[in-house]
Protein backbone atom coordinates (compact mmCIF):
# COMPACT_ATOMS: atom_id res chain seq x y z
CA UNK A 1 0.00 0.00 0.00
CA UNK A 2 2.88 2.31 0.51
CA UNK A 3 3.47 3.01 -3.10
CA UNK A 4 -0.07 3.87 -3.60
CA UNK A 5 -0.55 6.19 -0.70
CA UNK A 6 1.22 9.20 -1.62
CA UNK A 7 -0.42 9.22 -5.20
CA UNK A 8 -3.77 9.73 -4.09
CA UNK A 9 -3.63 12.48 -1.96
CA UNK A 10 -5.00 15.43 -4.30
CA UNK A 11 -6.53 13.75 -7.41
CA UNK A 12 -6.70 9.87 -8.11
CA UNK A 13 -4.78 9.83 -11.21
CA UNK A 14 -1.43 7.97 -10.91
CA UNK A 15 1.23 8.43 -13.95
CA UNK A 16 3.48 6.04 -14.43
CA UNK A 17 5.42 4.33 -16.94
CA UNK A 18 4.18 0.88 -18.28
CA UNK A 19 6.95 -1.31 -17.20
CA UNK A 20 6.36 0.37 -13.67
CA UNK A 21 3.08 -0.91 -13.30
CA UNK A 22 3.91 -4.37 -14.70
CA UNK A 23 6.41 -4.98 -13.16
CA UNK A 24 5.16 -3.50 -9.49
CA UNK A 25 1.85 -5.84 -10.36
CA UNK A 26 4.23 -9.10 -11.06
CA UNK A 27 5.93 -8.90 -7.99
CA UNK A 28 3.14 -8.07 -5.63
CA UNK A 29 1.37 -11.20 -6.32
CA UNK A 30 3.80 -13.78 -7.04
CA UNK A 31 2.19 -17.04 -6.62
CA UNK A 32 4.19 -20.24 -6.17
CA UNK A 33 4.24 -23.37 -7.15
CA UNK A 34 4.43 -25.46 -4.57
CA UNK A 35 7.59 -27.88 -4.68
CA UNK A 36 8.66 -29.01 -1.73
CA UNK A 37 11.08 -32.01 -2.21
CA UNK A 38 12.90 -32.68 0.86
CA UNK A 39 13.69 -31.02 4.13
CA UNK A 40 13.68 -27.80 2.79
CA UNK A 41 10.17 -28.05 2.30
CA UNK A 42 9.32 -27.82 6.37
CA UNK A 43 11.35 -24.12 5.88
CA UNK A 44 9.18 -22.84 3.45
CA UNK A 45 6.05 -23.95 4.91
CA UNK A 46 7.45 -22.42 8.22
CA UNK A 47 7.90 -19.31 5.85
CA UNK A 48 4.43 -19.77 4.54
CA UNK A 49 2.72 -19.70 8.14
CA UNK A 50 1.58 -17.32 10.11
CA UNK A 51 5.52 -16.26 12.23
CA UNK A 52 6.80 -15.25 8.91
CA UNK A 53 4.49 -15.01 6.67
CA UNK A 54 4.50 -15.55 2.80
CA UNK A 55 0.90 -14.32 2.43
CA UNK A 56 1.92 -10.91 3.20
CA UNK A 57 3.99 -10.47 0.01
CA UNK A 58 1.03 -12.15 -1.89
CA UNK A 59 2.54 -15.33 -1.98
CA UNK A 60 0.71 -18.18 -2.04
CA UNK A 61 0.98 -21.32 -3.15
CA UNK A 62 -1.03 -23.34 -6.00
CA UNK A 63 -0.99 -26.71 -6.66
CA UNK A 64 -0.92 -26.70 -10.55
CA UNK A 65 2.39 -24.87 -12.55
CA UNK A 66 -0.23 -23.69 -15.15
CA UNK A 67 -1.66 -21.17 -12.52
CA UNK A 68 1.67 -20.21 -10.86
CA UNK A 69 4.81 -17.36 -11.29
CA UNK A 70 7.59 -19.06 -9.52
CA UNK A 71 8.74 -22.43 -8.43
CA UNK A 72 10.50 -22.69 -5.34
CA UNK A 73 12.74 -25.83 -6.05
CA UNK A 74 13.08 -26.53 -2.30
CA UNK A 75 15.34 -30.30 -1.31
CA UNK A 76 16.94 -32.56 -3.36
CA UNK A 77 16.44 -33.23 -6.43
CA UNK A 78 17.09 -36.80 -7.33
CA UNK A 79 17.81 -38.20 -11.19
CA UNK A 80 14.47 -39.84 -10.90
CA UNK A 81 12.57 -36.42 -10.22
CA UNK A 82 14.74 -34.38 -12.60
CA UNK A 83 12.24 -35.49 -15.69
CA UNK A 84 9.36 -34.38 -13.90
CA UNK A 85 10.88 -30.68 -12.73
CA UNK A 86 11.51 -30.40 -16.53
CA UNK A 87 8.29 -31.11 -17.70
CA UNK A 88 6.68 -29.27 -14.79
CA UNK A 89 8.95 -26.54 -15.57
CA UNK A 90 7.81 -26.50 -19.02
CA UNK A 91 4.26 -26.10 -18.44
CA UNK A 92 4.67 -23.14 -16.44
CA UNK A 93 3.51 -20.03 -18.32
CA UNK A 94 5.48 -16.83 -18.57
CA UNK A 95 6.70 -14.86 -17.01
CA UNK A 96 8.11 -17.47 -14.59
CA UNK A 97 10.64 -17.69 -12.22
CA UNK A 98 12.79 -20.10 -10.40
CA UNK A 99 14.31 -20.23 -6.76
CA UNK A 100 16.53 -22.26 -6.21
CA UNK A 101 16.53 -22.98 -2.00
CA UNK A 102 18.97 -24.91 0.12
CA UNK A 103 21.93 -26.49 -0.89
CA UNK A 104 20.72 -29.65 -1.89
CA UNK A 105 19.23 -27.42 -5.58
CA UNK A 106 21.92 -25.14 -5.36
CA UNK A 107 24.89 -27.87 -6.28
CA UNK A 108 23.86 -31.29 -4.99
CA UNK A 109 24.61 -29.97 -1.19
CA UNK A 110 25.80 -32.81 0.83
CA UNK A 111 25.36 -35.29 -1.61
CA UNK A 112 28.04 -33.68 -4.25
CA UNK A 113 30.67 -36.44 -3.70
CA UNK A 114 28.86 -39.75 -3.35
CA UNK A 115 25.12 -39.16 -4.27
CA UNK A 116 25.29 -40.96 -7.50
CA UNK A 117 21.03 -40.64 -7.59
CA UNK A 118 21.24 -36.86 -6.86
CA UNK A 119 21.46 -34.02 -9.94
CA UNK A 120 24.18 -31.47 -8.72
CA UNK A 121 22.11 -28.38 -8.57
CA UNK A 122 18.97 -28.19 -10.38
CA UNK A 123 20.03 -25.44 -12.75
CA UNK A 124 21.49 -28.49 -15.06
CA UNK A 125 17.90 -28.52 -16.37
CA UNK A 126 16.24 -25.63 -15.70
CA UNK A 127 17.35 -21.69 -15.78
CA UNK A 128 17.34 -20.55 -11.94
CA UNK A 129 16.88 -16.83 -11.44
CA UNK A 130 18.22 -16.55 -7.24
CA UNK A 131 19.79 -19.18 -5.37
CA UNK A 132 19.21 -18.91 -1.64
CA UNK A 133 22.29 -20.95 0.47
CA UNK A 134 21.74 -22.88 3.30
CA UNK A 135 20.91 -26.59 4.61
CA UNK A 136 17.83 -25.37 5.58
CA UNK A 137 17.92 -21.58 5.06
CA UNK A 138 16.27 -19.99 7.94
CA UNK A 139 12.84 -18.40 6.69
CA UNK A 140 14.32 -15.11 6.95
CA UNK A 141 16.46 -16.31 4.17
CA UNK A 142 13.87 -17.33 2.06
CA UNK A 143 12.45 -13.96 1.98
CA UNK A 144 15.48 -12.18 1.44
CA UNK A 145 15.75 -14.52 -1.76
CA UNK A 146 12.17 -13.59 -2.41
CA UNK A 147 12.98 -10.00 -1.94
CA UNK A 148 15.76 -10.11 -4.35
CA UNK A 149 13.16 -11.75 -6.84
CA UNK A 150 11.12 -8.60 -6.34
CA UNK A 151 14.45 -6.67 -7.14
CA UNK A 152 15.32 -8.11 -10.61
CA UNK A 153 11.59 -8.03 -11.59
CA UNK A 154 11.81 -4.52 -10.45
CA UNK A 155 14.10 -3.97 -12.97
CA UNK A 156 12.92 -5.80 -16.03
CA UNK A 157 11.44 -3.60 -19.13
CA UNK A 158 9.47 -4.84 -21.53
CA UNK A 159 11.60 -3.68 -23.97
CA UNK A 160 14.14 -6.52 -23.51
CA UNK A 161 13.33 -9.79 -24.61
CA UNK A 162 12.09 -12.20 -21.99
CA UNK A 163 14.94 -15.10 -22.05
CA UNK A 164 13.08 -18.61 -21.38
CA UNK B 1 13.08 -70.19 24.18
CA UNK B 2 16.24 -68.94 24.15
CA UNK B 3 18.38 -69.33 20.62
CA UNK B 4 19.84 -72.51 21.36
CA UNK B 5 16.78 -74.35 21.26
CA UNK B 6 15.36 -72.56 18.14
CA UNK B 7 18.56 -73.33 16.46
CA UNK B 8 18.03 -77.16 17.65
CA UNK B 9 14.22 -77.25 16.10
CA UNK B 10 15.40 -75.81 12.96
CA UNK B 11 18.35 -78.26 12.25
CA UNK B 12 15.74 -80.96 13.75
CA UNK B 13 13.32 -80.46 10.86
CA UNK B 14 15.45 -79.07 7.99
CA UNK B 15 18.96 -81.16 8.81
CA UNK B 16 20.75 -80.60 5.58
CA UNK B 17 19.14 -77.37 4.80
CA UNK B 18 20.67 -75.51 7.37
CA UNK B 19 24.20 -75.06 6.60
CA UNK B 20 25.92 -73.41 9.68
CA UNK B 21 24.34 -71.94 13.20
CA UNK B 22 25.71 -69.59 15.62
CA UNK B 23 23.82 -69.67 18.94
CA UNK B 24 26.34 -68.33 21.37
CA UNK B 25 28.37 -65.89 22.10
CA UNK B 26 27.35 -61.64 22.80
CA UNK B 27 25.67 -60.80 19.30
CA UNK B 28 22.72 -61.92 17.26
CA UNK B 29 22.44 -65.75 16.92
CA UNK B 30 22.15 -66.79 13.33
CA UNK B 31 21.60 -69.64 10.98
CA UNK B 32 22.69 -70.14 7.48
CA UNK B 33 20.15 -71.85 5.20
CA UNK B 34 20.69 -72.72 1.70
CA UNK B 35 19.00 -70.01 -0.70
CA UNK B 36 16.79 -73.07 -2.45
CA UNK B 37 15.07 -73.74 1.18
CA UNK B 38 14.61 -70.61 2.58
CA UNK B 39 11.03 -70.52 2.04
CA UNK B 40 10.03 -73.40 3.67
CA UNK B 41 12.26 -72.87 6.86
CA UNK B 42 10.48 -69.50 6.85
CA UNK B 43 7.15 -70.86 6.72
CA UNK B 44 8.19 -72.86 9.43
CA UNK B 45 9.69 -70.67 11.71
CA UNK B 46 6.07 -68.69 11.03
CA UNK B 47 3.45 -71.63 11.43
CA UNK B 48 5.36 -73.71 14.04
CA UNK B 49 3.51 -73.56 17.61
CA UNK B 50 6.89 -73.25 19.92
CA UNK B 51 8.65 -70.93 17.39
CA UNK B 52 5.58 -68.67 16.05
CA UNK B 53 7.95 -66.53 14.41
CA UNK B 54 5.23 -63.97 12.93
CA UNK B 55 6.86 -60.34 12.27
CA UNK B 56 9.59 -60.20 9.70
CA UNK B 57 11.58 -56.93 11.41
CA UNK B 58 14.24 -56.97 8.36
CA UNK B 59 15.58 -58.21 5.29
CA UNK B 60 18.70 -56.75 3.81
CA UNK B 61 20.90 -57.27 1.12
CA UNK B 62 24.39 -57.76 1.84
CA UNK B 63 27.70 -58.01 -0.45
CA UNK B 64 30.46 -59.30 1.30
CA UNK B 65 33.05 -58.64 -1.50
CA UNK B 66 34.49 -61.23 -3.99
CA UNK B 67 31.58 -62.12 -5.80
CA UNK B 68 29.40 -63.41 -2.74
CA UNK B 69 26.09 -61.34 -2.02
CA UNK B 70 23.80 -62.45 0.60
CA UNK B 71 20.15 -61.76 2.40
CA UNK B 72 19.99 -61.37 5.76
CA UNK B 73 16.46 -61.99 8.04
CA UNK B 74 16.00 -60.68 11.10
CA UNK B 75 12.87 -62.53 12.53
CA UNK B 76 10.97 -61.41 15.77
CA UNK B 77 8.33 -62.92 17.61
CA UNK B 78 5.60 -60.90 19.00
CA UNK B 79 3.70 -64.12 21.16
CA UNK B 80 6.91 -65.66 22.11
CA UNK B 81 9.27 -62.73 22.71
CA UNK B 82 12.27 -64.11 20.75
CA UNK B 83 14.39 -62.97 18.11
CA UNK B 84 16.59 -64.91 15.56
CA UNK B 85 18.44 -64.53 12.45
CA UNK B 86 18.62 -66.23 9.41
CA UNK B 87 21.56 -65.39 6.25
CA UNK B 88 21.37 -66.60 3.14
CA UNK B 89 24.49 -67.06 0.41
CA UNK B 90 24.35 -66.48 -2.93
CA UNK B 91 26.73 -65.67 -5.70
CA UNK B 92 26.80 -63.00 -8.26
CA UNK B 93 26.93 -65.30 -11.24
CA UNK B 94 23.52 -66.71 -9.52
CA UNK B 95 22.12 -64.36 -7.52
CA UNK B 96 18.82 -65.81 -7.10
CA UNK B 97 17.11 -66.73 -3.85
CA UNK B 98 13.42 -68.17 -3.11
CA UNK B 99 10.88 -65.19 -2.62
CA UNK B 100 9.57 -64.59 1.30
CA UNK B 101 6.78 -62.64 0.11
CA UNK B 102 4.00 -65.03 0.42
CA UNK B 103 4.62 -65.59 4.44
CA UNK B 104 5.57 -62.02 5.54
CA UNK B 105 4.04 -59.79 3.80
CA UNK B 106 6.21 -56.71 4.14
CA UNK B 107 9.36 -58.96 2.30
CA UNK B 108 7.56 -57.86 -1.09
CA UNK B 109 8.87 -54.45 -0.77
CA UNK B 110 12.46 -55.03 0.81
CA UNK B 111 12.70 -57.47 -1.57
CA UNK B 112 12.31 -54.82 -4.13
CA UNK B 113 14.79 -52.75 -2.36
CA UNK B 114 17.50 -55.46 -1.79
CA UNK B 115 17.12 -56.44 -5.74
CA UNK B 116 17.31 -52.86 -6.68
CA UNK B 117 20.25 -51.92 -4.57
CA UNK B 118 22.33 -55.37 -4.68
CA UNK B 119 20.78 -57.19 -7.19
CA UNK B 120 19.26 -60.53 -5.94
CA UNK B 121 16.74 -61.54 -7.59
CA UNK B 122 14.02 -63.19 -5.82
CA UNK B 123 12.13 -65.98 -7.78
CA UNK B 124 8.09 -66.29 -6.94
CA UNK B 125 8.27 -62.49 -6.00
CA UNK B 126 4.80 -61.35 -7.71
CA UNK B 127 6.05 -57.77 -8.74
CA UNK B 128 10.24 -57.49 -8.82
CA UNK B 129 10.92 -53.97 -10.27
CA UNK B 130 13.12 -51.30 -9.02
CA UNK B 131 11.65 -49.30 -6.26
CA UNK B 132 13.83 -46.46 -5.23
CA UNK B 133 15.81 -46.22 -8.76
CA UNK B 134 14.15 -44.60 -12.15
CA UNK B 135 13.04 -48.12 -14.16
CA UNK B 136 15.57 -47.63 -16.72
CA UNK B 137 18.62 -47.14 -14.32
CA UNK B 138 21.84 -49.31 -15.30
CA UNK B 139 23.59 -51.55 -12.17
CA UNK B 140 22.83 -51.80 -8.77
CA UNK B 141 24.48 -48.99 -6.50
CA UNK B 142 25.25 -51.04 -3.18
CA UNK B 143 27.41 -52.96 -4.64
CA UNK B 144 31.26 -52.60 -3.95
CA UNK B 145 32.22 -52.48 -7.20
CA UNK B 146 29.71 -49.99 -8.43
CA UNK B 147 30.89 -46.79 -11.05
CA UNK B 148 28.72 -44.00 -11.28
CA UNK B 149 27.66 -43.52 -14.84
CA UNK B 150 28.34 -40.07 -16.45
CA UNK B 151 25.35 -39.47 -18.19
CA UNK B 152 21.43 -40.36 -16.99
CA UNK B 153 19.01 -39.15 -19.77
CA UNK B 154 21.48 -35.92 -21.23
CA UNK B 155 22.15 -35.26 -17.06
CA UNK B 156 25.29 -35.11 -16.06
CA UNK B 157 25.76 -37.37 -12.73
CA UNK B 158 29.11 -36.68 -10.95
CA UNK B 159 29.85 -33.29 -9.56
Amino acid sequence: MGLLDQRFENSNIIITSADNLLNWARLSSLWGMQFGLACCAIEMMATGASHYDFDRFGVFFRGTPRQSDVMIVAGTVTLKMATRIKTLYDQMSEPRYVISMGSCSNCGGPYWEHGYHVLKGVDRIIPVDVYVPGCPPRPEALMEGLMKLQEKIRNESLAKKQTA
Amino acid sequence: MIPQEISDALKAKFGDAILEVKSDGVFDPWAKVAPDRIKDVCLFMRDDEALQFDSLMCLSGVDYTGGKLGVVYHLHSTKKDHKFTLKVDVTVENPHCQSVESVWKTANWHEREAFDMIGIVFDGHPDLRRILLPDDWEGHPLRKDYQVPEYYQGMKVPY
